[in-house]
């Protein structure tokens, strides 16, 4: 099979501005993304990692249609649908699904566990009551949701028993995609272990492809197949996991591995005061974006933007130092 | 080293409409000058009211019932609201996740680390004051201090917020200062980096530091000596070389090892089985005994604290 | 008894006052809603109406005295509370209807639409709501339905910017954007997802905003301009008595009122309570 088959999205120099107020006659454009190119690989995980601002979360927006790109295109079953909302996406878009960071908001409060898992099917099958059912049952089976929760609301639940109430809202439809937005940041360390756990089960069983986003870089390894390193709006280093975690080349994925607190290298090095601020979005430099903060940087770097280069063997990276 | 703080028995309980909630239960603990705890648990485990109880900030429908928290000759749980109010902010501060939560939006950060001096030492002059706050900016890493004396809170990052509130609270030079959660809410470069400026900070200001959180890594990096908390109680409690290297109570063994490392490759994390049982429906016994796999009849009574291998733990299986 | 075991009832009750508050008000609901079963006599009933009781006074055959034409006041009071309290009812409820739409429309697609609708209510909002009212009674007329709309014009605004408020707030909460991302189209989007969210400050502004209603059209019928004097509500009867209360025949005033003061607090004693019971809840 070759590689254009294998891939389920194709993602093209997609662009998401957004008109930011300065003053009261004066807006400025963010580039919230700016010019991302990336391909998902089907049954595959591939994360992407960053801090705040880089861009991570309006990726995923963009790619399950809450956000439309400026410019670019998104292929998905043939079809460009970086510039259609949800409902213009049709069929297609069931096959697309989204697990929200915050189990608190992400379920309605007002509606039972039943209703929720529902509305996917209600919305995109034309299955009778009894063919739901049977959907929701099969489904809480798969993600180890007992069938007494379906008659109570999600504030009866904990954060970890809500996620996995909005993971079995996210796979009901079978979809092929689903874009995973920092989905156990907000949970407990030996709930989070669970949730991840159950993530894998539920890729293999289901052979799923998992966009997964997260700024915590820990969490990345035992999920991924592919890294997607973001630095405000762009990918800054992509590869295999083994590439990433084994060998990271650019100075921003070395700052983020030198700065995650490990348990089995417990110091806290002063080198870590060099990783400075993260700059405002809006007035980018020139050069490279990273200059101000890079410890490599020199005046080559912050004339001309460094361009996203394939160092053989699908291993990209940003940076003219390496 | 002197000790400093000596908390006994401490009880801080919750009187709500659902039942009584022990949020803290029973708890001991002991800091040294200069030295920094780490208070580790998750969510609902009660690190964050053991924070609060230490000073008192804890409103109806809760209380603090039993126990005493000794500092430096006075016990903090009985001082009246007058006595404490003194010591807050002055030797002993408090700083939290939510930078909002200390810092008033309205007021120029100036204008609050001048209020923090004069609040505590009403003979300083103005000048003084002023003088003292610009240099906390600038230990803090605060760039352009004195220009930033006249911003207000909504105009720094999440970061600069946060180091702002640790200006703050060291500004006075306390003996004692309790974090909770202080980075939690931050990225993790300028987690980092606010780490290493607190722990630099306390040791050079000769203070003491309670860090409490959920992120055991952190505790790793920070923290001289480890509580670990898990439905209200202490499980186990030592240096932090024997609490994390050489764990004894099943909780903390099995809260090491569902962390996923970045030099290890599993093709499955470990995970702990169920979740922490809520405050209002406590198992009977060990609270852990429904999770543990090591649990068995004897686990039917809660176990006693014993002293093994340098800590104290709470475990009927561990010898 | 499941009613009693909901948590938020179960929590209502518990306040003595707030209880107090419901007898009161399903008592006086009672009177209004048969009033012929209680009331010693017909007041609007000719036959039954005769000269030589004019201005009885009270606590003796008439237990609550008697008007000018012999009519008995405690009659007369249970008969004008059901049309005070259809009023009342009736407006809050056409005016949720109505803020509800507005608001909802509003706050979801934002835009021109929102400032159309904004404009209108922040602009009916700087009017006193009873000039409002005595604007639209004094071109219009008397009448018991073009009240219930006069009111209903007046009070539609609150209820619209609370909704407008909430849906604000809860459309960027990710259930509604998983709505969204699932291909549920804006109308299916607030009416299923966000109006359940609304309900609960709604309601509790909206029972607290009825005994608002019943005193702006008591205050419109004492000026004479609500209802038609063949359908006294309490406020007429008050102004009814008003004109003979000098002259020492206090009965005629004073109970109407009483009755009415009596309504209004039952009405705030249980929004009162709702509201505290359900604040927590609101959070949610």
């Amino acid at each position: 099979m070759s590689q254009s088959q294998m891939n389920i999205l194709k993602i093209e120099n997609i662009e998401k501005i957004f008109e930011i107020k300065v003053s009261a006659f004066k807006s400025k454009n963010l580039y919230a993304l700016n010019k991302i190119t990336l391909e998902v690989e089907r049954g595959k995980t591939i994360s992407v990692v960053g801090e705040s601002g880089c861009g991570k979360t309006t990726l995923g927006k963009v790619v399950s249609g809450l956000y439309q790109a400026e410019k670019g295109t998104i292929k998905f079953h043939g079809q460009d649908i970086a510039h259609k909302k949800p409902l213009q996406r049709g069929l297609l878009q069931k096959d697309i699904q989204m697990i929200f960071q915050d189990p608190y908001s992400s379920l309605n409060s007002r509606k039972k566990v039943k209703d929720i898992l529902e509305q996917p099917l209600k919305i995109h099958t034309k299955l009778n009551k009894a063919d739901r059912m049977q959907a929701i049952e099969k489904t809480c089976a798969d993600v180890g949701i007992d069938l007494g929760y379906l008659s109570r609301y999600p504030h009866q639940f904990s954060g970890g028993q809500r996620q996995r109430i909005a993971i079995a809202r996210a796979i009901i439809l079978n979809p092929e995609l689903v874009i995973a937005d920092e989905p156990i940041s907000a949970l407990d360390v030996s709930i989070q272990a669970q949730v991840l756990n159950l993530l894998m089960d539920l890729q293999e069983k289901l052979n799923l492809t998992y966009l997964f986003i997260t700024h915590d870089i820990s969490v990345v390894k035992h999920l991924s197949d592919y890294v997607a390193v973001m630095y405000l709006g762009e990918i800054v280093e992509y590869g295999t996991k083994e590439q990433i975690f084994s060998n990271p080349q650019h100075p921003y994925t070395k700052m983020l591995f030198l700065a995650v607190p490990d348990i089995d290298n417990p110091v806290l090095s002063e080198k870590v005061l060099e990783t400075g601020e993260i700059p405002s979005p809006i007035d980018l430099p020139d050069g490279c974006y990273f200059a101000g903060r890079c410890p490599l940087a020199d005046a080559d770097c912050e004339k001309e933007h460094p361009p996203l280069l394939e160092k053989g063997d699908q291993y990209k990276v940003r940076c003219i130092k390496v | 080293m002197s000790e400093m703080l000596r908390v006994k028995n401490l009880k801080t309980h919750f009187d709500t409409r659902k039942g009584l909630v022990k949020a803290v239960d029973d708890i001991s603990f002991s800091i040294n000058k200069g030295e920094i705890l780490g208070i580790v648990g998750e969510s609902g485990a009660g690190k964050s009211i053991t924070g609060f109880s230490l000073i008192n900030l804890i409103d109806s429908p809760g209380e603090i019932v039993d126990g005493s928290i000794l500092f430096n000759d006075r016990d903090l749980a009985h001082l009246s609201e007058d006595e404490l109010s003194r010591i807050r902010g002055g030797e002993i501060s408090m700083i939290f996740q939510d930078p909002q939560m200390s810092l008033n939006p309205v007021i120029t950060i100036g204008k609050q680390l001048i209020e923090t001096v004069t609040y505590h030492n009403p003979e300083t002059s103005k000048q003084d004051a002023y003088k003292k706050a610009v240099e906390m900016l600038e230990l803090v890493g605060m760039p352009a201090p004195e220009k930033r004396m006249a911003s207000y809170p909504h105009q720094l990052s999440g970061g600069m917020k946060q180091r702002v509130v640790i200006a703050m609270a060291l500004i006075n030079s306390p003996k004692l200062l309790i974090a909770d959660e202080p980075t939690t809410a931050l990225d993790v470069t300028i987690q980092a980096q606010i780490l290493f400026l607190m722990k630099k900070l306390t040791q050079e200001f000769g203070s003491s530091l309670i860090l409490i959180t959920h992120d055991i890594a952190v505790v790793a990096q920070m923290c001289d000596k480890i509580a670990v908390m898990y439905a209200g109680r202490i499980v186990e409690y030592g240096s932090n070389k024997d609490v994390l290297y050489n764990p004894k109570h099943p909780y903390t063994k099995g809260l090491i090892q569902c962390l996923p490392r970045l030099n290890e490759e599993k093709a499955r994390l470990y995970q702990i089985p169920g979740v922490m049982p809520s405050l209002l429906a406590l198992p009977v016994g060990c609270y852990f005994s429904d999770r543990c796999p090591y649990a068995d009849e004897e686990c039917k009574v809660y176990p006693e604290t014993i002293t093994l291998e340098g800590r104290l733990v709470s475990c009927h299986k561990v010898k | 008894m499941k009613f009693f075991e909901n948590e938020i009832v179960a929590e209502f009750f518990e306040d003595k006052l707030a209880v107090a508050g419901v007898f009161i008000f399903i008592f006086f609901t009672f009177c209004a809603l048969f009033p012929s079963l209680l009331s010693p006599q017909n007041p609007y009933d000719l036959e039954q109406l005769f000269l030589e009781n004019s201005f009885k006074s009270p606590f003796g055959e008439f237990l609550l005295g008697a008007d000018e034409q012999g009519r008995d006041i405690l009659s007369a009071i249970m008969y004008g509370l059901r049309i005070s309290l259809y009023v009342g009812i009736a407006s809050t409820i056409l005016s949720v209807f109505i803020g509800l739409i507005a608001g909802l429309v509003s706050g979801y697609f934002g835009g021109i639409i929102d400032t159309i609708i904004m404009r209108i209510a922040d602009i009916q909002l700087s009017f006193p709501a009873i000039l409002v009212a005595l604007i639209i009674m004094a071109l219009w007329g008397q009448g018991v339905t073009k009240i219930v709309i006069a009111i209903t014009i007046v009070n539609w605004v609150y209820y619209a910017r609370t909704a407008r408020g909430v849906v604000l707030s809860e459309k960027e909460k990710d259930y509604a954007q998983s709505a969204k991302a699932l291909g549920m189209n804006s109308v299916s989007i607030m009416v299923k997802e966000i109006l359940p969210n609304i309900m609960a400050p709604i309601i509790v502004i909206a029972t607290v905003r009825i005994a608002n209603a019943i005193i702006l059209e008591a205050t419109l019928s004492f000026l004479g301009l609500g209802v038609p004097i063949t359908e006294p509500s309490l406020g007429s009867l008050i102004s009814n008595g008003y004109q003979v209360l000098f002259s020492g025949y206090w009965w005629g005033s004073v109970f109407p009122g009483v009755v009415l003061m009596l309504l209004v607090i039952s009405i705030n004693l249980i929004g009162d309570r709702l509201r505290d019971v359900m604040n927590p809840r609101l959070k949610r």
